[in-house]
């Protein structure tokens, strides 16, 4: 299909996935930041000692220039429901609409507003409600990730619903049931791991870059003291519950696994694919090339490793008994089509392995960090600190695929088993008019990530000394405008 | 057509509530952008006018995304049509704040004039647009906008079927220019009460001139609104009426009470929604195809369960934001001028410095 003979409806989902990424550049490393930012401040207030003040308005600055890109951004994610996706709107409205609500009452307000008092309020407010206001922005960041993820996860395994087939639109049945979602569960604990990781990481690379040019040595390597261990933790952390949350996947669903891995027939005693190449679609001779670690996937998924693993084939055949076959006249098939209701399966097993790859490095990484800081050798480790900075990529690369797989893998549904993508959108929006927001949001987006990220190498690049000077011995923050 | 629950009642009061916040407290916000640009003469000028709002101006954005979120929580079809339908005008007003958003981080970020200039470009178009388009797209929703019916994906569902162009009218214009003039008058006020020197006079000047400008603009807006209806509503009436007063005295007081006369356009400017959100009940979207097809509350509405769940989530959270964000505008309430931005680097050295000078603000707490 030509690009200029695209449809609403993939324009949309375009638009969708770019922007969406794009904001979620920025949300992990918000939520890590302040945390962080409030844990030096922390120390700060605890022993008054100057160079955690000055970790404390550094690595705060940077957080105030990522914290405004998640703001910005996040203005048109409010919106886009009800402009690309106004069916789907209609359809999940009495569920999907009160998590969003609540993250606005419960976390937006506190957010921008302490944000603010914090900024703004060095020396005007008593240090220990300073304090308080950054731990209120620290909490709020993450509360408000629970509600969309609350939100999110309802997608993936839907809850606390019913189906009311005179209206075709699901309504609430228990709010508890659609906040307490294994699913959300288990997605807040892990992205709120993939935020720690962000933000050690991060900082783990900015102080890396002074601390080989022996720039403010104490600020920076008292800076690794408190991310180094946390990324060991939350490294380690993810690996288990990453397990598990792959676990609960294949059983909810079923489909995303057995892409992940392209297992196409329903086999026993499965292996764990490392590396395939081919055409990934229908029969298994395709994938040219399959180095298999024999019997792990089985063993991975139940902890038996001649257990069942049920494969793309089977599930499509099972799918088509369930919800309708192709054939008939009233189905419309999806558009990136691979298979009736497989995802495509390339995807999958790319952006699964992507994610899967970062964090066995993210957590290696950790782990090495951690012994040679205990070691107190971490200046002079020349090769480590060398390593740091690319190595701060990896989250970043981690989270991007996390989200490619999470929701390309749950394809062609939208909420799964209820509605289809193809079924979501909005009816009376144009490709003429997806193209011009998607043109338009992706070009101001390319633009705004030049300037921000000039200015946040920019700030990173200088350390304390420099941002602060003039300012010597005024023990403040010079972060607004 | 069924009528309206008590809890539809409820969370359209809520969401006109949350309108009315985001558009009295924003209204200000839009002006200050405006404004930087206009009379902002120097440096320092520029940034002290900036830090009217610094600490405030994102929780006053957030109102609109929570009118936002329990729109969508409360009406769902309101918000799939309204959004869907107004598609090219809302882009036009997220791209707007963002640019807006953005452009006072950067600001201050790097000490050369293009880089100052283009970023205060980008705040006073970034709040001249959404100030004039938010007034556009109410009067669009008031006045009736083409809607109709439309089966799709097997449902049928009412849709916005006409084009981009059909949203400009006379009268959508005019209600544009009212909201633009109203929000532009709005923050001269707010700047002459948080300014001194010579900030202060210019907004003063300003608000004298522009505050009628208003006044008579609303007038003229709302008259034509009321006229427009079929039967005439007492309360909306009343509630117009108000708006008008407010926005005169705000007028009169403009020059010698600055303090009234922003209570003035901060009460007009809730009266004159309020007025809006009246005619607009019960319906949440008007036709003006057929009024057959026009969106009742009671037809865009979330089910019972959910609006009582939301209603908690709400009355637990509402009074609780009022209160902190209150604080906020006591914290910052001392006033600002360009004097003190000489060399500071920081709101810090600012606060220093006044102290320094014997006319710093009195009660500051430091430890
Ligand atoms: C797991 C976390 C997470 C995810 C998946 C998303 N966001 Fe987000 N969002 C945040 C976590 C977050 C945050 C940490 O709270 C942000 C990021 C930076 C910030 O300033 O707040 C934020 C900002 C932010 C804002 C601006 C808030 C303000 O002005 O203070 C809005 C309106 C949204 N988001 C809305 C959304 C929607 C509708 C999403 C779904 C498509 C979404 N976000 C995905
Ligand atoms: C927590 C919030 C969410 C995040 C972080 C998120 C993230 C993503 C990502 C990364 C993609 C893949 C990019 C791509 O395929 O181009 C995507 C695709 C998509 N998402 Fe989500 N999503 C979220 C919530 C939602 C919601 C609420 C909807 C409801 C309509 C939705 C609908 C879609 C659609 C339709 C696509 C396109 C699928 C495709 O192109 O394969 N997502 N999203
Ligand atoms: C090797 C360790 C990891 C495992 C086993 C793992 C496992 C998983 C699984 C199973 C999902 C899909 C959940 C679903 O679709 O229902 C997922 C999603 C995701 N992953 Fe990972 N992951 C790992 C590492 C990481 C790392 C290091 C990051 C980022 C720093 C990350 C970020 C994400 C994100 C953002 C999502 C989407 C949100 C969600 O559904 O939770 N993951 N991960």
């Amino acid at each position: 299909m030509s690009t200029i003979a695209m449809t609403s409806l993939e324009l949309a989902r375009w638009q969708f996935g770019i922007v969406t990424l794009y904001h979620f550049i920025f949300v992990p490393l918000t939520i890590g930041l302040a945390f962080f930012t409030a844990w030096y401040q922390t120390r700060w207030y605890r022993t008054k000692d100057e160079k955690w003040l000055r970790a404390t308005r550094f690595w705060g600055k940077l957080m105030l220039i990522s914290f405004a890109l998640g703001v910005a951004t996040g203005i048109v994610q409010e919106f886009q429901f009800g402009m690309n996706w106004s069916a789907y709107s209609r359809f999940v409205g009495d569920i999907f609409g009160a998590p969003l609500a609540m993250e606005g009452l419960a976390a937006f307000f506190v957010e921008s507003t302490f944000l603010g008092l914090w900024i703004f309020g060095w020396g005007r407010l008593s240090e220990k409600v300073h304090l308080a206001c950054m731990w209120a922005v620290s909490l709020s960041t993450m509360l408000s990730a629970f509600f969309i993820l609350a939100a999110n996860s309802w997608m993936q395994h839907p809850v606390g619903y019913e189906l009311n087939q005179a209206t075709n639109k699901v309504e609430l049945k228990s709010i508890w049931d659609v906040l307490t979602n294994s699913t959300a569960l288990y997605a807040m604990t892990h992205t709120m791991l993939a935020a720690a990781l962000t933000g050690g990481m991060v900082i783990a690379g900015i102080s890396a870059w002074h601390l080989l040019r022996k720039n403010e040595v104490e600020v920076f390597s008292s800076s690794m003291k408190i991310a180094l261990p946390s990324l060991a933790v939350a490294g380690l952390l993810t690996l288990v519950v990453g397990h598990f949350n792959g676990i609960l996947m294949s059983e909810q669903q079923p489909m995303k696994m057995a892409a992940a891995d392209a297992v196409f027939e329903t086999e026993d005693g499965v292996g764990l694919s490392l590396f395939a190449t081919g055409k990934f679609e229908g029969n298994p001779e395709e994938t040219n090339r399959n180095i298999k670690l024999p019997n792990a996937l089985s063993f991975i998924m139940t902890g038996k490793p001649d257990s069942e693993v049920k494969g793309v084939n089977n599930l499509n055949e099972e799918y088509r008994q369930r919800f309708g076959d192709p054939a008939s006249p009233e189905y419309r098939g999806p558009e990136f089509k691979t298979m009736d209701y497989a995802p495509i399966v390339w995807v999958a097993y790319w952006s699964w392995r992507v994610m899967l790859g970062c964090g066995f490095l993210l957590a290696l990484f950790g782990v090495i960090g951690w012994w040679f800081n205990r070691k107190g050798k971490l200046p002079d480790s020349r090769r480590f600190l060398k390593l740091a900075m690319p190595a701060a990529s990896l989250p970043f690369i981690a989270a991007a695929a996390g989200w490619i797989f999470t929701e390309m893998g749950r394809q062609p549904w939208v909420v799964f088993g209820l509605l289809r993508t193809q079924d979501a959108n909005s009816p009376t929006v144009s490709a003429t008019e997806v193209w011009i927001s998607l043109v338009g949001m992706t070009l101001l987006y390319g633009v705004l990530a030049v300037f921000a990220g000039k200015i946040f190498f920019k700030t990173a690049g200088k350390g304390p000394a420099e941002i602060e000077e003039g300012e010597e011995d005024k023990p403040y923050l010079g972060m607004a405008y | 057509m069924e009528d309206t629950t008590t809890l539809q009642f409820v969370w359209f009061v809520l969401i006109s509530v949350l309108w009315i916040g985001y558009l009295v407290l924003e209204g200000f916000d839009f002006g200050i952008g405006m404004l930087m640009k206009l009379i902002g003469g120097s440096r320092e000028e520029k940034r002290a006018i900036l830090h009217t709002i610094g600490p405030v101006w994102d929780g006053n954005e957030v109102w609109l995304l929570v009118a936002g979120g329990a729109t969508f929580a409360a009406f769902p079809e309101w918000y799939a049509t309204l959004f869907s339908g107004f598609y090219i005008a809302l882009l036009a007003i997220l791209v707007a704040l963002i640019v807006r958003n953005v452009g006072f981080e950067m600001w201050g970020k790097r000490d050369t004039d293009a880089w100052r200039t283009g970023w205060e470009w980008c705040i006073a178009i970034g709040s001249l647009l959404p100030a004039l388009l938010w007034g556009v797209a109410w009067a669009n929703i008031i006045g009736g906008v083409p809607i109709e019916p439309v089966t799709t994906h097997g449902v049928e569902s009412i849709e916005y079927t006409g084009t981009f162009f059909d949203l400009l009218s006379v009268y959508t214009l005019l209600g544009g220019v009212a909201s633009l003039a109203i929000f532009f008058a709005h923050g001269a006020l707010f700047l002459e009460i948080r300014t001194e020197g010579d900030i202060r006079e210019k907004a003063r000047a300003v608000a004298a001139k522009a505050t009628p400008v208003a006044a008579l603009l609303a007038a003229v807006f709302m008259a034509w609104t009321l006229i427009r209806q079929d039967s005439l509503e007492i309360l909306s009436l009343i509630a117009a009426v108000v708006a008008v007063g407010s926005f005169g005295f705000a007028a009169i007081n403009a020059k010698s009470q600055p303090m009234r006369a922003f209570t003035g356009t901060a009460v007009g400017i809730a009266l004159y929604f309020i007025a809006q959100f009246i005619d607009l009940f019960p319906n949440a979207m008007v036709s003006s195809i057929d009024s057959a097809f026009d969106m009742s509350l009671n037809m865009a509405s979330s089910t019972n369960y959910t609006l009582t769940v939301m209603t908690v989530v709400a009355g637990l959270l509402v009074p609780v934001v009022l209160l902190y964000q209150g604080w906020t505008y006591w914290v910052f309430r001392h006033r600002l001028s360009a004097e003190g931005f000489g060399d500071v680097k920081s709101p810090m050295d600012l606060l220093d410095q006044k102290k320094e000078a014997g006319s710093g603000p009195e009660s500051d707490q430091r430890a």
